[in-house]
């Protein structure tokens, strides 16, 4: 059964899977991270509050990340048509992958700079810094470690939502796992898929968490 | 006209448990070149107070002049261009902990446009000054709590600020490195003149190095003036209270206890002045009256660079001359001043 054809397929898959979970993250980076300095300087205690930003942003987080992926790829359905022309393969899949981790994302470096210790604001403040300057100088260099292992964590989520997106023809790792482990029933293809997938993950959570750590000054 | 400016400040807070005024018609004049201590208790008020000045915290009520400016009536802006005359050190030192102790110096310099090269240059003549120049590529959680404090003094002198604000700059910090902070600002009010704001709630801090102090107790200003004028007549009970915390250890920061033995009698605190200390008063005074003068507390303590001998005598109950022995004691050029029950009750 190890044949050219399904040896080059799930290289295929591979790829295809890296080429949706990276092109996620950064949309959804490009989308989520500004979000999430809004979220954190519109808020109560943040730099700038802002009732009615902070509350816009918070209610849209929170109703998409409610809804269940394979839920919001079917929802997701028309406006990825609307966009790309078609709904089914890895291209496709982007546009619901970056809409889920958007919102997902924006928390995560919502609740990395809420980190940051205010006393380092406010010394900064104290230096006749501007709000831009805190955000770029301040917030967004000391919550170093703590974004980049937030990183770390959506990607493996993305990744995950990507085998998902299997179900429904996505492409990648995932797809060839429903197809050939559950529509053909073999099991063997499934668990190599998988294994594939633990494997990316975990070079992804440790080539992250070294980062993180080589990054970090406090000690 | 004095440099800073506090004119009938409020400030209210909004919390859950309703409102909270944190500082209640405050009115204070700092001098250029004033080393001046805000003292008080915790929750009095004085941390609000200091944040007013470079206006972190914006009165409620009330006018901040700071060198002739009145802070609420500039832009934005025009704010943040004033807080750099400002300087400002903290109590747990508030440094940039992902950046260089070079880096962190560098900051206010980057916020005034300085080029990186100048700014590092500027950077290490002020680590100089500090003693922290070997020290400049290390990260702050590699140094101490004083070499973190030293590094925050160097960034908050960056932008050559008229005025430095420190708000319990040496509360956690232990007694010896406690004296060498202080020894540093002294040196920078000396040397470059800057009007230096010191709040804190230890005397020893207000004893060493101000020159000037006004005591503060839920957010008003009970008592203000020179330091060795209130240390010799306190006339408010929270600047009786403060003293007598003051073990005279030179910033200790322990607020060592004596037991109150005898709890019935006439307590009265004297103070020697320089010229009282050659004749032996006390002994002559024993003699003179005939009375077992119960000595509760006797120490020497640095006010302003001046020794002073400081007292707490106790006369037996039923004395029949206890204004006879304090004119006594007042005729010989010493401080005096009596204490009622409560306020020694346990508190000294």
């Amino acid at each position: 059964m190890w044949t050219e054809q399904v040896r080059s397929m799930i290289g295929t898959g591979i790829l295809e899977t890296l080429y949706m979970t990276v092109v996620s993250t950064v949309f959804g980076y490009l989308f989520g991270l500004p979000m999430g300095i809004l979220l954190c300087i519109t808020d109560k205690e943040g730099l700038k509050p802002n009732k009615v930003i902070y509350k816009i942003l918070d209610v849209i987080a929170n109703i998409v990340r409610s809804i269940p992926f394979l839920i919001l790829l079917i929802l997701l359905i028309p406006f990825t048509r609307l966009l790309l022309g078609k709904s089914y393969g890895s291209t496709a899949t982007i546009v619901p992958l970056t809409a889920a981790a958007i919102p997902f994302i924006a928390r995560m470096v919502e609740s990395s700079l809420k980190e940051v210790d205010y006393g380092v604001i406010e010394a900064a403040k104290a230096m006749g810094a501007s709000n831009s300057r805190i955000i770029f100088k301040v917030l967004l260099v000391e919550a170093r470690t703590s974004l980049i292992t937030g990183a770390t964590i959506a990607i493996g989520t993305i990744l995950g939502y990507s085998a998902m997106a299997g179900a429904v023809g996505g492409g990648g790792l995932g797809d060839i796992a429903v197809r050939y482990g559950y529509y053909r029933y073999q099991t063997d293809i499934m668990l190599v898929t998988v294994a594939l997938l633990i494997v990316i993950v975990q070079v992804f959570q440790s080539v992250g968490m070294f980062v993180a750590n080589r990054l970090d000054r406090r000690k | 006209m004095a440099i800073i400016q506090i004119q009938d400040v409020s400030k209210k807070f909004q919390t859950k448990d309703g409102e909270i005024d944190a500082l209640k018609h405050v009115t204070l004049d700092i001098e250029a070149g004033d080393i001046y201590g805000i003292i008080g208790m915790s929750g009095a008020g004085k941390s609000t107070l200091v944040r007013c000045i470079n206006h972190i915290e914006v009165p409620t009520e009330g006018t901040v002049i700071v060198q002739d400016k009145d802070l609420s009536k500039l832009s934005e802006k025009e704010l943040r261009k004033q807080r750099e005359h400002i300087g400002m050190i903290f109590q747990h030192f508030n440094l940039l902990m992902q950046k260089s102790v070079l880096e962190n110096v560098c900051f206010p310099l980057f916020i005034q446009g300085k080029s990186k090269v100048e700014a590092k240059k500027k950077a290490y003549e002020l680590l100089d000054i500090v003693g922290l120049k070997d020290r400049a590529k290390a990260y702050p959680s590699q140094l101490s709590g004083g070499q973190k404090q030293r590094v925050a003094i160097a960034r908050a002198l960056a932008s050559d600020p008229q005025i430095l604000l420190c708000d319990e700059a040496t509360s956690a910090l232990d007694p010896q490195t406690t004296s060498s902070i202080l020894a540093l600002l002294k040196d920078i009010n000396k040397r470059f003149g800057i009007t230096i704001v010191v709040i804190t709630h230890q005397m020893a801090v207000v004893r060493e190095i101000c020159n000037r102090v006004a005591i503060m107790k839920d957010g008003q200003v009970v008592e203000n003036g020179s330091t060795v004028e209130i240390f010799n007549h306190p006339k408010s009970e929270v600047a009786r209270d403060l003293l007598r915390k003051d073990d005279g250890g030179d910033t200790t920061g322990d607020d060592q206890q004596t037991a109150n033995q005898i709890q019935d009698g006439t307590k009265i605190r004297i103070v020697f002045t320089e010229n009282s200390a050659f004749e032996p008063v006390i002994a002559n005074m024993i003699l003179t009256f005939k009375e077992p003068i119960n000595i509760l507390k006797a120490a020497t303590k640095n006010v302003g660079g001046v020794a002073k001998g400081e007292m707490i005598l106790e006369i037996p109950s039923g004395s029949t001359n206890v204004k006879a022995m304090e004119q006594y004691l007042i005729d010989r050029g010493l401080e005096l001043e009596e204490l009622s029950e409560t306020k020694t009750g346990g508190a000294f």
